[in-house]
């Protein structure tokens, strides 16, 4: 079944396009990579998915879509008296959730006490980036978007994220999609990509979608898209 | 003094402690003690028009904070500019408005005269009013400081809670405004959450600590004016003050 469908997308700021012709159909339970060079509208794209900003076209999500929202990066006030514990508890509050789906979900993220007490301010990006996707969880949502979660971690901590991630649309049965920059988790954990370099250029299974030529056009140059590969720079 | 005397201010104050200690995280400072300035025009054309005090400084105030939060959903730089040009032209229309000495260093200290007893009823409920809706808000806000992004995906409508704390702020302004006066009235709002942010780690104690602080604030200042014979207003933000400058001693984590 049909989970979102985004038809001649097109968002412009001051007049000007930053992002057109985006059209593709994703179904539920699949786990949509996008991706793109930096200025492609990646995160404009999310924004649109969302609601956040204004945009031409047709974003259509299914009946019963509740979506779950991790944004890239939060500049959290580091003298900001605010811990995930109260940021839990005010969501739970306002949505009527219990409080054995909040030890549930900071379960499943493995938040630990520490962190749950912590200043948000003064978490590390990983510690940070979990304790976001719990918030995001809180309400179980059925659709998870997440905006480069591994942008603030390090090199091992991303692999363990994208496990998570994999991990927790099992538990939730959730539909993916996410922003990368790393082709090669797009290859081990995505069903589906989306090409964006201010237009849609690509959408199938990456094995599908990504041809050489595919990539050359997108980050432009074969060599580019080889250091993508064996992520060794950034 | 009697303890009646007491109710209204302390009442007051607890209001400004907590609208202080959200508006401390939400770094609205700035525009919050501007806005106590926009009712010395109002003060001004109440003792222009011979009505309540009370009654001319709600009306600036009110018509500053909307102009506020339109400038706030613009997020533009300017912002901060038209903000100082209000502050300025707010005060030189006051001291324009209100020709007699008397009533003006009463417009920006405090004074009045004494309280009659509907003024009385209308601060103790602003003063509950303002302490019950910020409790109500309470996880509005919270999510709203931490990211008005993530708010705005969570079903917050940021616009409107925003709106409402600058309503709020207004209102505990205008509780207090009687006794401490247009210039001395944002100083209860924000001197002690300051120290409570100082003395606290978590935000359930912050909050506490701001409300009690700004109460002890009056108590202890209005018992040392009577004492000494002081001016109230200023007694209280001067012990408000000394509170800040103790809580200075206590090291942060």
């Amino acid at each position: 079944m049909t989970v979102l469908t985004v038809k001649d997308l097109e968002v412009s700021f001051d007049g000007e396009p930053v992002l057109t012709g985006v059209n593709f159909a994703l179904d539920e339970k699949e786990s949509l990579a996008v991706i793109g060079p930096n200025g492609a509208g990646k995160s404009i794209f999310l924004r649109a998915l969302l609601g956040m900003i204004p945009f031409k076209g047709t974003i259509t999500w299914t009946k019963g879509a509740r979506i779950g929202y991790v944004p890239q990066k939060i500049d959290a006030d580091r003298h900001l008296p605010i811990t995930f514990q109260n940021l839990l508890a005010a969501k739970a509050s306002l949505r009527k959730i219990s409080r054995g789906e909040i030890d549930t979900i900071v379960h499943a993220v493995s938040l630990d006490e520490k962190i749950l007490t912590t200043p948000v301010g003064h978490l590390s990006g990983g510690q940070f980036q979990r304790g976001l996707i719990a918030f995001a969880l809180l309400g179980k949502p059925n659709v998870l978007i997440l905006d480069e979660p591994t942008a603030s971690i390090d090199k091992p901590g991303e692999e363990q994220m994208y496990e998570l991630i994999h991990r927790l649309q099992d538990e939730y049965n959730m539909t993916i999609i996410l922003v990368s920059h790393d082709l090669s988790f797009v290859y081990r954990y995505s069903t589906k990509v989306l090409c964006l370099n201010q237009s849609g250029l690509c959408f199938g299974s990456p094995e599908e979608a990504l041809t050489p030529d595919m990539l050359r056009k997108l980050y432009g140059g074969p060599t580019k898209f080889y250091h993508h590969m064996h992520h060794d720079d950034h | 003094m009697t303890i009646t005397d007491f109710i209204l201010p302390v009442l007051g104050a607890a209001a400004a402690g907590l609208v202080g200690a959200f508006a401390l995280m939400k770094r609205t400072v700035l525009a919050g003690d501007v806005m106590s300035h926009i009712a010395i025009p109002g003060l001004g054309l109440a003792v222009l028009w011979k009505i309540n005090p009370l009654v001319g400084g709600a009306l600036t105030l009110f018509a500053g904070i909307l102009i506020i939060w339109n400038l706030q959903k613009k997020t533009e730089l300017s912002t901060e500019a038209a903000i100082g040009v209000m502050f300025a032209t707010s005060v030189a229309l006051g001291a324009l408005l209100i020709n007699s000495t008397e009533e003006l260093v009463d417009a920006l200290f405090g004074g009045f005269g004494a309280v009659s007893q509907g003024e009385f009823i209308f601060g103790v409920a602003v003063s509950l009013g303002v302490l019950i809706a910020l409790w109500l808000l309470r996880n509005e806000l919270i999510i709203g400081l931490f990211s008005p992004e993530l708010a705005g995906t969570s079903g917050v409508n940021v616009d409107r809670v925003n709106l409402w704390f600058l309503l709020l702020f207004g209102l505990a302004i205008l509780a207090s405004l009687r006794f401490l006066g247009a210039l001395l009235v944002g100083s209860l709002i924000i001197i002690p959450a300051s120290a409570a942010r100082q003395l606290t780690h978590t935000l359930g104690n912050f909050l506490v600590a701001s409300v009690v602080l700004a109460m002890l604030a009056v108590i202890v200042g209005f018992i040392v004016a009577q004492h000494f014979g002081l001016e109230p207003g200023a007694t209280v933000v001067v012990t408000a003050a000394a509170f800040f400058v103790i809580s200075l001693f206590k090291k942060k984590k």
